[in-house]
């Protein structure tokens, strides 16, 4: 399951979502907005999101998590909007028989989700505002 | 040909607008909407080198050759996470 939504994520609700009989491990990754960046305070975090290719790089993941490792179940939610600091911006949580596919399968889906998926956060600083960009996203594009 | 570009987070606020309708020659690239909005935007000139291209929903190289009706996302450096 993947979503884009502006409503706080409720991460028991995730959790719960890629609980099935058959998994022996489920690993969580929970994103949470910062009060510092660059050296500053950051007062605010807004997110956006081309919505529509959003949903479908993040819909590419999930299936590709299914093709490489042995999961279970996928769930993908990331929020836009003002994200309060220590609120979560992204959850994503990961099934599998044994713990070492939960692990790489999670960690994979969010490497990816930072390089490649169209969401965009702006910090607000006391004497400024900037979009922010993430290091692989940058890496990216050079190739 | 008459292509959609939408633009989002800094390349939006370097031309003022999220989307906008541009008649372009046949043949043209993803090249010819960034030579296209560069030239007329500092701004967007500035972050040039920095962004991706997307049509309809899918990364292109530069060089990729659009269509009539294409929707054409200016995509600069992501930030989600």
């Amino acid at each position: 399951m993947v979503c884009i939504q502006e409503e706080k994520i409720d991460v028991q609700e995730i959790l719960n979502s890629v609980i099935v009989p058959e998994a022996g491990g489920v690993d969580v990754f929970i994103g949470t907005t910062r009060n510092h960046s660059r050296g500053e305070n950051v007062l605010a975090l807004s997110y956006e999101a081309y919505v529509p290719m959003a949903l479908e790089l993040l819909r590419g993941i999930e299936k590709e998590l299914h093709l490489r490792w042995n999961v279970h179940k996928v769930s993908i939610v990331h929020r836009i909007g003002d994200v309060p600091v220590t609120e979560a911006s992204v959850v994503i949580a990961v099934s599998a028989d044994h713990r070492a596919e939960a692990f790489s399968a999670c960690r994979y889906a969010i490497d990816t989700l930072k390089k490649d998926v169209p969401i965009w956060k702006k910090e607000r600083f006391e004497n400024g505002e900037v979009w922010a960009e993430n290091a692989e996203a940058k890496l990216a594009e050079k190739k | 040909m008459k292509i959609t570009v939408i633009f989002f987070a800094g390349a939006r606020e370097a031309v003022g607008e999220s989307d906008v309708t541009v008649e372009l020659h046949e043949n043209a690239t993803a090249n010819d909407v960034l030579d296209f909005f560069s030239s007329r935007f500092g701004a967007m000139k500035q972050i040039r080198p920095y962004v991706r291209v997307a049509v309809n929903q899918s990364y292109v190289l530069n060089d990729y050759a659009l269509h009539d009706g294409d929707e054409v996302a200016i995509i600069p450096p992501v930030s989600g996470g």
